[in-house]
């Protein structure tokens, strides 16, 4: 599957604190995370954004607390992939196991910018930057990860093999 | 070759003679915990799965902290969700407003963490539970809602980095400091996708209070797990609390092979301040500038035990706090704030103008109880200064240990505790 989508850039070490601010944590409303996504970082995030909308960041993404909350709200706001040079680790286990798409790919982070239109093909991980026609390949998940990616996050993995 | 600690308890976790870092395996996991905030998200997730109930009402815990007592309408709402999940599924350690506290300090005081197992929490200081010898760590709700329902969870197997600290410790330095300074030295992702061990002399003479808050705070390093070989220590403090059976005969083999071996003299190593943004924009105390704060805090998972509320009253003693500061203490859990007033801490907070609060999480994650308005300051002795993770994404926050805190509270700007005992005398 293909997404394409305009590009908001970050900074390394964005962490679910500004992601999602802690306030909001009493909800769990996917819909009432995307109105405050981003807020710490920047309050007008969830009324620019657009379905397909890409995220793209330095490295760390996602460092902080575990709070599914971050993923969720993210994914919620209608952004299709993240595009970073490293992820935290919980926020990259959340992400997979969520369904939203996380890309590790250090070239294409140095070569995309706000504003650029990218096009993503989730299963490949191959990332076209339409701006200057520049392409990457992202990292390869492991064997494994792929399987919870093809059965649709770790809910439907679980019952698929356990139940 | 040999294997280090994480090495060996993830190969018996997974019915495995060794294992190789970078390996994914399917691990058993020995206890699973959420909170008020993460576990309603992991019970509508469990619920989804379709099993008709938990793989082991003794393994899971159930606390709430991070909201509690009840901020508001939604929230309550969430605490009744993991109220009557509890209920319903019979699940032995849960944890009722009153009768629990923090999290990571509730589950070792109440014996629930054996070394060398396996601990999963929905929060990402589950690497606390390091400091005895187990290997602790934060997942999401998902992650949790699936343990809940098969006992496992899938891991890669991380490459572990040894942290030795030799020396000895000057005045005022506690276990906050050291792990500041380490997060200073390697940065918030200098331990990414990988343990670290703590080891040395001084672990080895250092309290479990202190050991806590070193594990407590390897993630803000990045890392997976934080973890201190268990010891005579470890065994004295799980004798009279230990809910099973448990053993403290886990070690690195002397031949295992580290990501990194660093060395530090603590000699050298002053009381820390982490300014805004990072807990790694660290300085020792003697270069920081008179920066004058509007809030201290006391308490968290990070520095709500004990040993941190003694410090602290020593400080307190006979003080009374700034007329421009607001100080809040945060006791850690109900024993911890039992303990407190029996010992007489609590009255000494009283009286110095301390806002004693019961254990909740509160302000740490800028929840309630305490929060900052924009271009205001906190010195704190939690564990994250992000933008906005106290208030307003204008307000900053500075972490230090307990003594550094309270002393900043009774003089209105960030000081050395030297500077109160001093002035006393
Ligand atoms: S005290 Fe702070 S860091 Fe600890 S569990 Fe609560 S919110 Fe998280």
């Amino acid at each position: 599957m293909k997404f394409e989508g305009r590009v908001f850039k970050y900074s390394d070490n964005i962490d679910t604190d500004v992601i999602i601010p802690g306030r909001y944590l009493n909800s769990s409303d996917p819909e009432v995370l995307a109105a405050h996504c981003m807020e710490g970082l920047d309050s007008k995030f969830s009324s620019k954004v657009e379905k397909g909308d890409v995220i793209v960041a330095g490295s760390n993404f996602g460092s902080g607390s575990s709070r599914e909350h971050a993923p969720l709200s993210i994914k919620a706001s209608g952004v299709s992939c993240v595009i970073a040079k490293s992820f935290a680790r919980i926020f990259y286990r959340n992400s997979i196991n969520i369904g939203l798409p996380v890309f590790i790919c250090p070239s294409g982070v140095e070569n995309i910018n706000t504003g650029d239109i990218v096009e993503v093909d989730i299963e490949s991980g191959y990332i076209k930057n339409k701006n200057n026609n520049k392409a990457f390949q992202a990292e390869k998940f492991p064997l494994f990860i792929q399987e919870i990616i093809k059965a649709g996050g770790l809910i439907a993995y679980t019952k698929k093999h356990y139940c | 070759m040999g294997m280090t600690f994480v090495e060996k308890i993830m190969a018996t976790h997974s019915d495995q003679k060794e294992v190789k870092p970078g390996e994914i395996i399917q691990a058993k996991v020995d206890m699973l915990m959420g909170n008020d905030i993460t576990a309603p998200v992991a019970i509508n997730e469990f619920k989804k799965i379709g099993v008709k109930e938990v793989f082991d009402k003794e393994r899971i815990v159930l606390v709430l902290d991070h909201l509690v007592p009840s901020k508001d309408i939604k929230s309550s709402e969430q605490a009744k969700k993991v109220r009557e999940f509890a209920r319903e599924n019979d699940i032995k350690y849960y944890f009722e407003v009153g009768k629990g506290g923090i999290e990571h300090c509730l589950l070792p005081e109440q014996g629930l963490i054996m070394p060398g197992e396996i601990v999963i929490g929905a929060d990402s200081h589950t690497c606390t539970y390091g400091a005895l010898g187990a290997l602790g760590t934060g997942v999401g709700s998902t992650d949790l809602a699936a343990a809940m329902a098969t006992g496992k969870l899938w891991f890669k197997v991380p490459e572990t980095i040894k942290v030795v600290f030799s020396g000895k410790l000057n005045p005022w330095v506690s276990g906050k400091d050291l792990i500041l300074y380490t997060i200073g030295n390697i940065g918030v992702d200098g331990a990414l996708y990988k343990a670290l061990e703590f080891s040395g002399e001084v672990i080895e003479n250092l309290s479990m209070d202190n050991r806590m808050t070193i594990s407590n705070m390897a993630i803000e390093a990045g890392a997976k797990f934080g973890i201190i070989a268990p010891d005579k220590n470890t065994k004295d403090y799980l004798k009279n609390r230990a809910v099973r059976a448990f053993s403290c005969d886990y070690y690195s083999d002397s031949d295992a092979d580290y990501a990194q071996i660093i060395n530090y003299d603590v000699t050298e190593i002053e009381p820390q301040v982490a300014f805004p943004h990072l807990p790694e924009n660290t300085k020792p105390i003697s270069k920081v500038d008179k920066i004058k704060i509007d809030m201290a805090v006391i308490g968290s998972c990070t520095n709500g035990r004990v040993e941190d509320l003694r410090i602290s009253a020593k400080i307190f003693k006979n003080n009374k706090m700034d007329n421009g500061v607001r100080c809040i203490l945060l006791t850690c859990s109900q024993e911890i704030y039992h303990q407190a007033l029996t010992e007489g801490l609590i009255e000494i907070f009283i009286t110095a103008g301390v806002a004693v609060s019961t254990p909740t999480c509160g302000p740490c994650f800028g929840g309630h109880m305490g929060i900052l308005a924009a271009g205001e300051k906190a010195i704190s002795t939690t564990n994250r200064n992000f933008v906005g993770r106290m208030g307003h994404p204008q307000s900053e926050v500075y972490l230090s240990n307990p003594a550094i805190a309270a002393a900043s509270a009774v003089k209105g700007y960030i000081t050395h505790p030297e500077e109160v005992l001093k002035s006393e005398i």
